[in-house]
């Protein structure tokens, strides 16, 4: 198939169509209404056969996805924002219960004040929630990742659900060139989902039940395990992927661009990776050494790639789009505590952007460079104007 | 009650020491994923009636098999053979009394547990 | 052409100025180019003015931040030229390329100004004032970096679920098109 100028959520249901869930439960909310539009008309036009739920509310999409899938078969949501905050409490019980569902999530800052536009506050404040986050910067690794996430996801050793966050309006609503492969090549690389332990009425089995104090612990245990695990399952899972589809995004945990030789770098995840690219490129035709360390993969963090890629360098800027309020950006706060025990570390600078669709340009990532080169403090700051 | 509270307190040590030496279980607990529970049925063998203080006396002459303690009991603890009620299943009973509450021929009666 | 070419599209909301960056973006990509097409993300209102962008390049384009210096603007409604600043951050030399049938005044003269009366081409083929497709003719022979062909394969593809309009937007984007030449 060819390439073809498609919005990123078409790229998105795109991708879902050559997935085929057998249920898709979903509550529009912007800036994720464009996937629930393409959705429906795959299956309203009989390209995509899934059962849509319309449910009164996200709370109840991820609950009907949960129950979806505890019958065993695949299962895909998508959200945002508010939305997602709504279904907090679910997000829980999904990876408690080790369901292998998929969910976009179209990154949008939360109320108050009430703001529809792009930032990452609504998956940071799910980060804990044992589900793997994967952040995707242009439509064609939004169309991918989501085709990788299935893979991921049910994959025996992981078991967990997974976001895969990109950035809404941003990204969501650009028309761009997209990739779009066979169904047989898609076949090829994620096989027919086979679940283990499933509602059924001719084997009965009790899914979520109570966990008392003797063994809860050690069901957490086995999801901090699995999430370990998937470490190493979301970089077979790129590789595998960049076999028969010749694409690949660095190791599928991070991606380093013109790391080779330099001395600083830029850390961010989601759309704002390709500005700091075009940054990268004019520096680097000055002949200034500086590089970018591109997140993709959140939850489990890649603390090993993050050390291996920070060895050489002297100063790191980590740019968060979302704020732990009362201290830092969480990015900015993992990457330090990886690195902690290193002996031979960069200094690391916390730069908050693009808060609230606040856009990010070529020019903040060139002062950026040029701020963590000139210091040797530490900078703490809030691109504001 | 004071009296109890303060028992509690005084004695809140031992109860941990007690515990810690009884011999362990196995280090490895066997878990699922997803901690489902596979074996059907598995809560029969978990009983959950002893916790009751009183218990639904059945008087069998004055009862008419209306049904209507059947009908109310939230734990499904009224046994119906042959159309008929037989006598209220103690294991899973937990003395609620809604059934002798719904009686209207007085048949049931809640009595203290003798234990 | 610089590296990337960025164009913004000026509307109303309703006249389809999201649409024509979208079919800039699409009928450029079969020219050869590679391109990226989004709105100015708000809340949209018919009548209001809407902003859209484009950026059209040889190479694969990362950049993801907002078009601020466009090399070309493009006009669906004359009526905005006197409600907002239409030329702001306009590179110099650049193209203005607007829906009237009016002379533009003298101020805009700084720029390469082309006119074309497309909301007449509109009325007559749609019986409606939706011009956004008519513009794209206006685009493709002002800047000579578009087929008409290109064009045409771009609104089948767009109105695959509406065929009944692809006939008379070529018709539209054709007369346009040979207007301006």
């Amino acid at each position: 198939m060819p390439r073809k100028v498609i919005e990123a959520s078409t790229a998105v249901a795109e991708a879902v169509k050559f997935c085929k869930p057998a249920v898709i439960p979903m509550y529009p909310i912007t800036p994720q209404t464009h996937i629930v539009e393409r959705i429906s008309e795959f299956i309203n036009d009989g390209d995509l056969d899934s059962e849509m739920i319309h449910v009164e509310s996200e709370h109840s999409a991820l609950s009907a996805a949960i129950g979806s899938s505890a019958t065993g078969v695949r299962t895909y949501t998508a959200t945002a924002s508010q939305g997602l905050a709504l279904m907090h409490e679910v997000l829980f019980v999904a990876s408690g219960m080790r369901l292998p569902i998929v969910m976009n999530v179209a990154n949008r800052a939360l109320s108050a004040p009430i703001n529809i536009w792009n930032d990452h506050s609504d998956s940071m404040a799910a980060r804990d929630s044992s589900w793997i986050q994967l952040y995707v910067e242009s439509a064609q690794e939004a169309f991918d990742t989501t085709i990788q996430a299935f893979k991921i996801a049910e994959n025996k050793k992981v078991l967990l659900p997974i976001m895969v966050c990109l950035d809404g309006f941003t990204l969501s609503h650009v028309y761009e060139p997209v990739d779009l492969p066979q169904q047989s090549k898609v076949n090829g690389y994620l096989p027919k989902y086979k679940p283990s332990n499933i509602l059924d009425v001719k084997k009965p089995v009790s899914l979520g039940p109570i966990g008392y104090p003797d063994s809860f612990m050690h069901f957490k245990k086995a999801q901090q395990d699995a999430m370990d695990n998937a470490l190493k399952i979301i970089k077979k899972s790129n590789s595998e992927f960049k076999t028969r589809f010749k694409r690949s995004y660095g190791n599928g945990l991070i991606e380093t661009y013109n790391l080779k030789g330099a001395k600083f770098a830029i850390v961010c995840a989601g759309s704002i990776c390709g500005t700091t690219r075009v940054a990268v490129d004019e520096l680097r035709k000055q002949g200034i050494k500086v590089g970018l360390i591109k997140i993709k993969c959140f939850r489990p963090f890649p603390k090993e790639d993050i050390i291996a890629a920070c060895k050489k360098l002297t100063g790191v800027a980590v740019i968060d789009r979302a704020v732990s309020f009362g201290f830092e950006g969480p990015m900015f706060t993992d990457l330090k505590a990886a690195i902690f025990n290193e002996k031979k570390k960069p200094l690391i600078h916390s730069f908050i952007a693009g808060l609230g669709g606040r856009d990010v340009t070529k020019n903040d990532m060139l002062t950026i460079f040029k701020k963590i080169s000139k210091t040797k403090k530490p900078i703490t700051e809030w691109l504001l104007d | 009650m004071r009296k109890i509270k303060k028992k509690t307190t005084t004695k809140s040590i031992k109860p941990v020491k007690k515990i810690k030496s009884k011999p362990k279980k196995k280090q490895e607990l066997k878990i699922s994923v997803g901690a489902a529970v596979l074996t059907p049925g598995s809560s029969i063998k978990h009983k959950t009636g002893d916790w009751r203080s009183m218990y639904p006396d059945w008087d069998k002459k004055k009862c008419t098999q209306c049904m209507a303690c059947w009908m109310y009991c939230p734990d499904d603890s009224i046994p119906v053979k042959n159309k008929k009620r037989i006598e209220t299943d103690l294991d899973f009973c937990k003395g609620c009394g809604i059934c002798a509450k719904e009686c209207i021929f007085g048949a049931i009666e809640m009595k203290k547990e003798k234990k | 052409m610089a590296e990337i070419k960025e164009i913004r599209i000026h509307g109303r909301g309703g006249q389809g100025a999201v649409t024509y960056a979208q079919l800039l973006a699409i009928s450029s990509f079969y020219e050869g180019f590679e391109t990226q097409a989004f709105p100015k993300f708000g809340v949209e209102r018919r009548g209001a003015p809407v902003e859209a962008y484009c950026r059209i390049s040889k190479k694969t384009i990362n950049l993801r931040s907002q078009v601020y210096n466009p090399e070309i603007i493009v006009v669906l409604d004359s009526s905005l030229l006197e409600s907002i600043d239409i030329c702001k951050g306009m590179q110099s030399g650049g193209i203005l390329i607007v829906n009237t049938s009016k002379k533009l005044p003298n101020e805009y003269h700084t720029h390469k100004v082309f006119t074309v009366d497309a909301s007449h081409i509109a009325l007559e083929i749609f019986k409606k004032d939706i011009v956004n497709t008519a513009m794209l003719g206006a685009y493709a022979s002002v800047t000579k970096e578009l087929s008409l062909k290109s064009i045409f394969k771009a609104l089948e593809e767009r109105f695959k679920r509406r065929p009944d309009l692809i006939e008379k937007n070529k018709r539209a984007v054709s007369a346009v098109y040979h207007l301006i030449q």
